[in-house]
Order: C-alpha cells, then sequence, then structure tokens
C-alpha cells in the first residue's frame, strides 16, 4: 500500500533522510517513532507530495507518486503535525472546502462530512469557528477532514501533540479501529505509550531507519536503549 | 470537473477571507482616494497635459490618473494576496492546498484567480467613487476595460505570487514590497505620461517603458475608452506568464524541498 524506496533527502548540506526503505501493507498499522530532527516531518512531507526529491520512488496505493499524483494524492488522508485548519471558518466550512479540494461536491459532499463528524462526535460543533475550538476537537476536526474522502492511507504526523492523556488515547483507539477495518495508517510520534505491541514499528534516528520490525520485538532489539532515550525526551 | 469545483472552492475561500478583513477593503479603497483628492487635487496645478491618446481632449489631471489609480490597486492586491500566501505556508493552510489531487500550477491558477476576483471588486467600487466624484469616462469603458484589469490583475497576482514563493517569512516580505510596489508604480505611467518623464530624465523614461506596470495601466487607460492598446496587452500578458511560470518553478517540490518548507 506504501512502498517507499530510495527516499534520500537533503536541506541545504544537511542531510535528513538517508536512504529509507520500507513497505507497508493494506490495512497494516505503522507507528513510526523518533525524536525530535529523526525526520519524521520530512519523511511525512515527501510521502504526501509536498517536497521531493529526483532519487526516491514513492507508491502509495500502487500509484507512483511523481507519474500518478492525484490518484496516489487522491488515496491519502493526512494529519499533519501543525495546524492546516482555517481558523475564522467554522468546522463544516473547514470541511466543505477539504472535500471541494477533492473534487467532492453536493449530496456525496454531505453525506461523507455528516459521516465524519458523527464518527469524531463533531456534530454540535459544526457552526462554531475553530479559532474557539479546544485542541482536541481542532485534532479531531482534523481527522474528520482527513478521512472525508475515504482515503486508503491515513498519515498522521504527531497528530496528538499537545492533548490530555484521554483525548490521546481516544484519538490512538479510534485510528487503531480505523486500521482494523483496513485502512492503511502510518502514524509518526515520539511518545511510545501510543504504540501497541501488535503494532509494526519503524524507528527513525538520525535520518536514517534504524528499526523495522513488530514493537513487542523492538525490545530483544540491540537497539532497546534507543526507546527509552525517546521517552526521556518527553 | 473536479478542476471548477476546486477553482469555486478556492475562489470562494479568498472572497470569503476579504470580506471578513473589511479593514483590508477599506484600506484598498483609501490609498488611491487620498492620491486622487489630495495629491490629484495639488498636482493638476503643476502638470499640464496636452492631448494624448485615447483621450480626444484636454483632460483634468484627476481624470488622467483614474486608470494608474486602478493598477494602484489591482497592484496592491496582488502583494496583498501574496502576503496571504506567505501568511497561509505560515499558518499550514498551503500544505493542505498542496495535497489535493490536482496539478499544483492549477491549484496556484486558482489562488490567482482567487486573487484576481477580489481586485475587481476593488476597482469597480473605486471607480464608482470616481464617478460620484465627477470624473466621467464613457459609459461603455466600464464595460471594455473589464477584461484589461483582469489581465493586469492576473500581472500583479502573479507577480505576488512568484515572491511568495521564495519569500520565507512575513518579515522579509515588508521589505520587498518596499523594494517592489513603489518603484513599480512610481516608474510608470500612472501618475504622469510618458512624454513628461522623458521631458525630465531620458532614463527614467526607458525605466518606465521597461516596467510591465506602465503597460498594464496603459491597457487600462485604452481599455477604460473604449480603445484595444494591443503591445499593452501582449507586454502585459507576457510578463504574466512569464511571473506565473516562475511562481510555478518556485513552488516546485523538488525546489522546495532545498529551502526546507512549503
Amino acid at each position: 500500500m506504501i512502498s517507499v524506496r530510495n527516499l534520500d533527502y537533503f536541506y541545504g548540506q544537511k542531510k535528513a533522510l538517508n536512504h529509507v526503505n520500507f513497505d507497508i501493507d493494506a490495512g497494516e498499522f505503522c507507528a513510526l517513532l523518533g525524536p525530535n530532527g529523526a525526520g519524521k516531518s520530512t519523511l511525512f512531507g515527501m510521502l504526501s507530495g509536498l517536497i521531493a526529491s529526483k532519487s526516491s520512488t514513492i507508491s502509495l496505493a500502487g500509484h507512483d507518486l511523481v507519474r500518478d499524483r492525484k490518484s496516489a494524492l487522491a488515496s491519502l488522508g493526512i494529519v499533519f503535525q501543525q495546524s492546516t485548519l482555517d481558523l475564522d471558518l467554522s468546522v463544516l466550512q473547514n470541511l466543505k472546502y477539504f472535500a471541494a479540494l477533492h473534487g467532492l461536491t453536493g449530496r456525496l459532499a454531505h453525506r461523507q462530512i455528516d459521516k465524519a463528524l458523527d464518527t469524531l462526535g463533531l456534530r454540535e460543533r459544526i457552526l462554531e469557528k475553530v479559532r474557539t475550538l479546544n485542541g482536541g476537537h481542532r485534532r479531531r476536526t482534523e481527522i474528520a477532514r482527513a478521512l472525508i474522502h475515504q482515503p486508503a492511507i491515513l498519515l498522521l504526523d504527531e497528530a496528538t501533540v499537545g492533548l490530555d492523556a484521554e483525548t490521546r488515547s481516544n484519538i490512538t483507539d479510534y485510528v487503531h479501529e480505523l486500521s482494523a477495518k483496513g485502512m492503511t495508517v502510518l502514524w509518526a510520534t515520539h511518545l511510545t505509550d501510543e504504540i501497541r505491541p501488535s503494532d509494526r514499528l519503524l524507528v527513525l534516528h538520525r535520518s536514517s531507519l534504524l528499526y523495522d520490525g513488530q514493537t513487542s520485538e523492538f525490545s530483544s532489539n540491540p537497539e532497546v536503549k534507543f526507546l527509552e532515550m525517546t521517552k526521556n525526551t518527553e | 470537473m473536479t478542476y471548477i469545483v476546486v477553482l469555486m472552492a478556492i475562489t470562494k475561500r479568498e472572497a470569503f477571507r476579504f470580506l471578513q478583513q473589511k479593514g483590508r477593503f477599506v484600506s484598498a479603497l483609501v490609498r488611491p482616494l487620498v492620491w486622487l483628492f489630495v495629491f490629484a487635487a495639488g498636482f493638476r496645478a503643476a502638470l499640464g497635459l496636452s492631448i494624448m491618446p485615447p483621450y480626444q481632449t484636454y483632460i483634468q489631471y484627476e481624470t488622467y490618473i483614474v486608470p494608474g489609480l486602478c493598477g494602484m490597486i489591482l497592484l496592491f492586491n496582488g502583494m496583498q494576496s501574496s502576503f496571504s500566501l506567505i501568511y497561509d505556508r505560515e499558518m499550514g493552510s498551503m500544505k493542505l492546498l498542496f495535497t489535493s489531487p490536482l496539478p499544483r500550477w492549477w491549484l496556484l491558477l486558482c489562488k490567482l484567480i482567487g486573487s484576481v476576483f477580489v481586485s475587481l471588486l476593488q476597482v469597480y467600487v473605486f471607480l464608482f467613487i470616481t464617478f460620484l466624484y465627477g470624473i466621467r469616462i464613457p459609459e461603455i469603458g466600464y464595460l471594455t476595460a473589464f477584461p484589461a484589469f483582469i489581465v493586469a490583475g492576473f500581472l500583479m497576482g502573479s507577480l505576488g505570487l512568484f515572491l511568495s514563493s521564495f519569500i520565507r517569512q512575513l518579515e522579509n516580505f515588508a521589505g520587498v514590497m518596499n523594494f517592489i510596489i513603489f518603484p513599480m508604480f512610481f516608474l510608470s505611467s500612472a501618475l504622469y505620461p510618458l512624454w513628461k518623464m522623458s521631458e525630465s530624465s531620458k532614463l527614467l523614461h526607458d525605466i518606465c517603458v521597461l516596467n510591465p506596470f506602465t503597460h498594464a495601466v496603459e491597457l487600462i487607460r485604452f481599455a477604460l475608452y473604449g480603445q484595444w492598446n494591443s503591445s499593452a496587452f501582449l507586454i502585459t500578458m507576457c510578463a504574466a506568464i512569464v511571473f506565473f511560470g516562475l511562481a510555478e518553478w518556485g513552488y516546485n517540490p523538488t525546489k522546495v524541498s532545498k529551502k526546507g518548507n512549503i
């Protein structure tokens, strides 16, 4: 579902990603762990087509991100680390705007928006301006927005940053449910308590992929100290 | 169909944002009106205008300056739109826009069209006020100038789009406005005819001729009198296409990667 080959990326002279390769299957929940500056957001930028390097190859849902950009991006739902909601628009207006960016209008858009609002518990907030929402509701709005066009792949870049423990837990549970229903999820975090033993785990460290395997097996890996290190960054 | 849906959504958002920013609307109007009511009134006595195309008789300086002030609105609004783009980038909205499954050039064009649409609203409100002030333009001119406003707006918007592609922070943009807007405006035929400029300095005259804003103003000037200035149109259109091409290049994902953010 997600195939990444030879991901190299530079900020000027500084290497941000160093020859990263991995595949994520359909319906898999994959956590991407790494300390700040490891390259997680850069990886997300490349997966979402915002930035690119000529040497890399990315395929999303079977579509090459360069040659078949339209289909590749249509299969993608993204929640960025930084909020991308329009603060002056209401929840509903934000969702409508995003639906339109994916070509959804009329009854189809309304049906999808209704579904997302109900699922994320935002029904009573639809007319409120995003500016007036708390962090948890803003995040829920962003997740709802990412799901409107029924993507096959969901990317979440530290989607729970700044939220209280209960809200974080609710969002994590919900995204795991989506994965169980067949959605491919790549969840970037530096909070180890958001990862379950059954999750696939990718660990990025100093721009390179340090570990790729089951979370439950990670503790037996020689690099286990790294996990402790990321805990200490909290 | 998707292309049109996206265009409508972006244009609607731009218009909505503009209507929410009442201060922006007022200041966009006050600026040219101050020039018209204060500057032009004082300058009228100092500057003698001979009969020159497209005018068929002697005109007051206030009449001469109107096309330039329309250009000023388009110029400031084009820069204001790029200011919004930089704000969008800092707020993350550009990320959202660029993950839409449509070509980046189309998304940028939609932004541009939205910006031109907002400019047109301001220009026609300004023209209405000049009418109330007593400046008479042939009725047909309000209609024939419409495509000229679009082309000129396209030029200013493209320039703003291009600037926003390589300006990383809002703070830098304030400096660029001083180095772009004022030279473009003053080194043009907006305030004085080029023949008048050549009387004082041949060099300045030549710089004015090279300035695409001059040609945008002349395009508007002729169009307001129901005349088509082909050379002005060609130069304005070509400059707009070049700036848009540069903006598209500036927002290219492989180029953006070198700078570190979108």
